[in-house]
């Protein structure tokens, strides 16, 4: 039992759900506003490479993050431009910045470092002990006990993003145009203001789970390392309906399959049967909730004006 | 003297269609103004130019007597105009009060005032008996009640100058009346209000001065006191207009339609229907009348496979049709006019050729093996455009430039001229506009004379009588009362329908 449910196994769940729900953060932010974000993968990995290189240059972790966010936005404006202005479908726009960020990832590295793997080791963000809560039994030794800031920055931004979209004007219009924009129009919503500024939170959330991966678990971008974690974001935020809680419980359910991976493969299981279960798992959930989740009924659909 | 709102030699072409040419509209403070015309005349055009959701290719505007620009809705809520669209602009999922605030949201320290916001919408809702709950989520209210949604909207906003478009096309007469009180209590308030109906009745009735729309130019403009309804429908339609029906006598045929005992819910799941037993023959018209709300919606989805009935049987032609999909239904003859023509009935973004395929897809006429035949649905689809006079720019323009009553007039042809078994009406005149019900109404007579069985569900009290051969009142779910029209008084019926009816157990 314990190798199921013990204390280091939810405490690498939560390590591996952090850039899970921030990145589904990053989703509902754009998929509320009316747009299709599939380019959560390229944004995370433009976001993971920004931070690691002014990491390293600048030698403090958190100007990384800091441009890591920088890289995201203009991943997001960039999306912004394309899919609101030049109206080219949001999907395309969204494969395009896949690709394109994978690529000049790569190139850059060749550049910089001359190494088109990996780049050279950089300063990372430190994990910390939170005093007093610490001492919490179980919850505090789960979260308050040597973990990523970047883990309780993307905890507190779940409850921010819970109070923006269900308590504030800009949450309630973004509701409103995700399903209706025409009637918001009617309202009086700016809705291409709006979309803007929501694809453009999206994409810096996105940078900053990035960050999470090249300067938060490890201190180096490797090519390609977000390996379809941003997809993987997009299930969550699926799976979790579109909602902040939703998506962190959802995350915290994948993160617990692929811990789960990680604990059994030194359990002398198959290793080619253990790294299905996240993905089987991811399966098996959509196959469950798909039927009875309903996006939002206008997102991804151009707004005639 | 100046106006609280006036319009000048408004044009708004929509590439070849002139939707308005050269409109000219005075509002007087403090007083109703009815606007009518043909469907796509322009009425809707012109209100949406009012309050900025188009601009005009030319023409002025003043409101108060100063020349404005009303460059977007949140120009037109800030010179204090307000409007209450033909078609809802409610987003469903929402709430009432959501719904009510989005635009113009109460703040505290950033966040939304809810419970102030609650405190008002109960209030308004209260003060015009409007009968709203704030929390209801607005997908699951009736039509009848989405309507007063968005008249609410329009009064917090506090609106000085109100745009009504069609506001009375989705109500019970009960409603309306309801309605028409509110809209006194606005003007002895001192706002102003446009009206815009297709029923000269109501115009009668609530308006004080008159504007006539034909083809986009105003053809008459006239105070209640020199206007007569003949006079008025002929200036709309440019000729006289009948405003009665006659039925050639029919013999009912055998049994195409057999309700049993049925119990059902509707999709949205807030009407039900319970132990409802009737059958319809062919060539007889069936009314079912009822205040919305009192299980149409369940009797309309279960007939027509929307939602599969919980107890009880339904019958076509004698065969059992109680769990076959709605395809399969249709596949049997049986044609349907839905309550909700931009929900259920059209796809709104799909050019008018397509919906007009709608459902008749799998016809071998209109396909060429795996392929659709172009050729053979634009023929098709231009056949019903010339048969049921249906305005339309193009082929190929979406559902949602027709006008409102074009867009019913589109879903009327495409489900009438295959010869249906069954052909379930539901609002079937609902936003269209006299010369058009006179159609339609002809066009259910001419139907029932071929042997069509026709369920015709309204509000309308006066449609269902003079169309139907045998009537039901539906109150609270079930049957109050069931016969030939002419063993009811009209007050009887009304007293059914507000659940006070002898029948009621
Ligand atoms: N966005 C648009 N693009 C193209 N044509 C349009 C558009 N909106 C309206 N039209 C056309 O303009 C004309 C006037 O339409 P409008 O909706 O103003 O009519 P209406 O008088 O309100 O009719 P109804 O009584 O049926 O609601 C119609 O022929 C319609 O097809
Ligand atoms: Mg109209």
């Amino acid at each position: 039992m314990s190798r199921f449910l013990s204390i280091e196994l939810i405490r690498s769940c939560i390590r591996i759900a952090t850039p899970l729900w921030i990145g589904a953060l990053a989703g509902i932010f754009s998929e509320r506003s009316g747009v299709v974000n599939i380019a959560l993968e390229g944004m995370m990995l433009a976001g993971a490479f920004g931070g690691a290189v002014v990491s390293l240059c600048s030698g403090q972790a958190w100007i990384g993050v800091l441009a890591a966010i920088m890289t995201g936005i203009a991943c997001g404006l960039f999306h912004a431009v394309v899919s609101l202005r030049c109206r080219t479908n949001q999907v395309i726009s969204g494969v395009a910045i896949n690709m394109l960020m994978s690529g000049l990832t790569i190139f850059l590295m060749q550049i910089l470092f001359g190494n088109k793997a990996q780049s050279p080791t950089a300063p990372r963000v430190l994990e910390v002990t939170i005093p007093w809560f610490d001492k919490i039994p179980i919850i505090g030794r789960i979260i308050f006990e040597d973990v990523s800031p970047i883990t309780l920055i993307g905890l507190l931004l779940v409850v921010v993003t819970h109070i923006i979209l269900y308590y504030t004007r800009w949450g309630l219009r973004m509701r409103a145009i995700s399903e209706n924009p025409q009637a918001a129009i009617a309202a009086g919503v700016h809705v291409h203001k709006l979309q803007y500024l929501g694809v453009i939170t999206s994409g810096a959330l996105a940078g900053f789970a990035g960050s999470f991966l090249s300067i938060g678990v490890l201190d180096v971008f490797t090519k390609n390392m977000t390996a379809g974690r941003g997809f993987m974001s997009l299930a969550v935020m699926i799976f979790g309906r579109w909602k902040p809680f939703g998506s962190l419980a959802a995350s915290l359910f994948f993160g617990y399959a692929m811990a789960l991976q990680i604990s059994l493969q030194e359990w002398q299981v198959p290793p080619q049967f253990v790294e299905m279960i996240p993905y089987f798992a991811t399966l098996v959930v959509l196959a469950f909730v798909s039927g009875k989740v309903r996006p939002p009924a206008a997102t991804g659909k151009l707004i005639d004006r | 003297m100046n106006f609280a709102l006036e319009a000048r030699g408004i044009k708004k072409y929509f590439g070849p269609v002139k939707a308005n040419d050269d409109l000219d509209l005075r509002l007087q403070r403090a007083t109703v103004h009815a606007v009518v015309g043909e469907n796509g005349a322009g009425k809707s055009t012109l209100m949406k130019i009012l309050y900025g959701i188009y601009q005009p290719d030319s023409g002025e505007i003043f409101v108060n007597g100063e020349p404005v620009t009303i460059g977007s809705p949140d120009v037109a809520h800030r010179l204090g105009i307000g409007m209450v669209h033909q078609h809802f602009t409610l987003v469903g999922p929402l709430s009432v009060t959501e719904n009510v605030i989005l635009g113009v949201e109460p703040c505290t320290r950033g966040l939304i005032d809810y419970k102030f916001a609650e405190q008002q919408v109960r209030e308004v809702s209260n003060r015009y008996n409007l009968t709203l709950e704030p929390t209801d989520i607005v997908e699951s209210l009736p039509v009848g009640l989405q309507q007063r949604v968005e008249i609410i909207k329009v009064l917090f906003r506090e609106a000085r100058i109100i745009i009504l478009d069609e506001p009375t096309a989705a109500l019970t007469p009960a409603e309306t009346s309801d309605l028409f009180r509110i809209i006194r209590d606005l003007v002895a308030d001192g706002r102003s209000v446009v009206f815009i109906t297709h029923k000269l009745n109501e115009v009668m009735e609530i308006a004080d001065d008159i504007t006539v729309i034909r083809d986009g130019r105003s053809v008459g403009s006239l105070t209640k006191d020199a206007a007569t309804e003949k006079e008025l429908a002929r200036l709309m339609v440019g000729r006289d207009v009948m405003f009665s029906i006659s039925k050639p006598e029919v013999t009912a045929g055998e049994v195409v339609l057999n309700v049993d005992n049925l119990t059902s819910e509707s999709v949205s799941g807030d009407q039900r229907i319970e132990n409802v037993s009737f059958s319809i023959r062919a060539g007889e018209i069936f009314g079912v009348v009822g205040v919305a709300g009192n299980g149409q919606d369940a009797l309309e989805e279960a007939v027509t496979g929307l939602r599969r009935a919980t107890q009880g049987r339904i019958e076509l032609m004698g065969k059992d049709i109680t769990g076959l999909s709605t395809a399969q239904i249709r596949a049997m003859g049986v044609a349907h006019i839905p309550a909700n023509r931009t929900a259920t009935g059209l796809v709104m973004d799909f050019p008018l050729s397509d919906n007009g395929l709608l459902g008749h897809q799998y016809r071998s006429i209109f396909r060429n093996g795996p392929f659709i035949n172009r050729k053979a649905v634009n023929e098709w689809i231009n056949r019903l455009i010339k048969d049921f006079n249906i305005k339309a720019p193009s082929l190929n323009a979406p559902a949602f430039t027709l006008s409102g009553g074009n867009q019913q007039k589109l879903i009327l042809a495409r489900e009438m001229v295959h010869e249906p078994r069954l052909l379930l009406a539901v609002q079937p005149t609902r936003g269209v506009d006299i010369a058009s019900i006179e159609m339609i109404h002809k066009a259910l007579i001419e139907a029932r004379s071929r042997g069509v069985a026709i369920l015709l569900i309204s509000n309308e009290l006066d449609e269902i009588l003079s169309l139907s051969d045998r009537i039901a009142v539906v109150y609270s779910g079930r049957i109050a009362g069931i016969g030939d029209p002419a063993s009811f008084t009209v007050e009887e019926i009304g007293l059914m329908m507000a659940g006070a009816g002898k029948e009621v157990v």
